[in-house]
């Protein structure tokens, strides 16, 4: 499929039953970025479930091979890198997270297995909570470990000044 | 490398006087036990990077530790009186590290071998997670540098501690503190 196709069709099954909650009626589920190696679909905080669950079982992308976070200051963003290995498409999810104090989203680790320790690793060096992870907690760091080392407003004593 | 025959000394520190039924050999104990501790080292298996691929190059049939004795690499520490501390040491492994030491037999001998244990290394050393230098962890007697050293200078800093060694004063060692 190309991306144009891709698009067409991740729009046609995300409007026909489209539910949007807490957004304003009318709001698409999904938009898209123009640009860059990937599809790129943005996703609201709250329907992150639901869309990642109609992507998987309607469009048939199950595979999650990344799940990263990404801190511009202002805002995180989640990124939720897919692909079809039927189809070999490829798809990637943002969605952003505006509290930077206190950053939130629901997991999807019930959708993809391998989301479990992405997310672990996502919540040890950025702090971000999963909502309904199974289990979790630091994945290489530390339990006591203060902070989250990979925040842009991370500080460490011990590291030097450039 | 070239090896200073003078420098390594005679091949047993004594003299042996012959008599009829043998002979007579005479030495200084702290020599002769320097010499047998020596050349009969037994380092740790323990690697934490690429390093450790330059020092099993070391153990292997081309350059061949075993002929300076350090032959019976041995898997616990209880067993073992050297640590070739080979690969950068991050914060999460530095107190496994210091437990090996701890577990590690008087007299103990460390060789920081590369960049990453000296100091933390040419790439990662300003990260959280990396410590700047074996040395805040445990005590190190021969340092080697290189990214990674090759087998020949790791037999060569092997070598300095052999000589380091058999010129302590082994009745008069203070123990070691950490």
């Amino acid at each position: 499929m190309s991306r144009e196709e891709l698009q067409a069709a991740i729009t046609a099954a995300l409007s026909d039953r489209a539910e949007p909650r807490g957004d304003e009626p009318g709001t698409a589920l999904i938009t898209f970025d123009e640009g860059g190696q990937f599809l790129n679909g943005n996703v609201a905080r709250e329907n992150i479930v639901p869309v990642m669950k109609k992507l998987r079982d309607e469009l048939g992308f199950n595979y999650l091979f990344c799940l990263t976070c990404v801190d511009w200051k202002t805002h995180f963003t989640m990124m939720y890198h897919l692909r079809n290995l039927d189809t070999r498409d490829e798809l990637v999810i943002k969605s952003k997270i505006e509290d930077v104090n206190n950053p939130a989203i629901d997991t999807v680790s019930n959708l993809w297995q391998t989301a479990n320790f992405h997310e672990r690793e996502v919540y040890d060096l950025f702090g971000v909570k999963f909502y309904n992870h199974p289990d979790l907690r630091r994945i290489f760091l530390d339990e006591q470990w203060p902070g989250y080392p990979l925040r842009k407003n991370y500080e460490d004593p011990n590291m030097i000044e450039l | 490398m070239e090896i200073d025959k003078k420098k390594m000394g005679d091949p047993f520190p004594g003299t042996v006087d012959p008599t009829a039924d043998g002979g007579i050999l005479v030495t200084k104990l702290d020599d002769a036990i320097n010499w047998a501790r020596a050349n009969s080292l037994w380092p740790l298996v323990f690697g934490t990077s690429c390093c450790a691929i330059e020092m099993m190059s070391a153990a292997s049939a081309k350059h061949d530790w075993s002929r300076f004795g350090f032959e019976v690499a041995r898997a616990t520490p209880r067993q073992a009186d050297l640590i070739i501390v080979a690969g950068t040491i991050v914060m999460k492994m530095a107190p496994v590290l210091k437990r090996l030491y701890d577990q590690m037999a008087d007299p103990k001998y460390v060789i920081a071998m590369g960049a990453c244990t000296i100091s933390g290394g040419p790439f990662f050393y300003n990260t959280y997670s990396v410590v700047k230098g074996v040395d805040h962890v445990i005590p190190v007697d021969v340092y080697i540098p290189g990214c990674p050293p090759r087998p020949e200078a790791l037999l060569h800093a092997m070598i300095t501690l052999q000589e380091k060694i058999k010129n302590e004063p082994y009745f008069r060692k203070p123990k070691t503190v950490v």
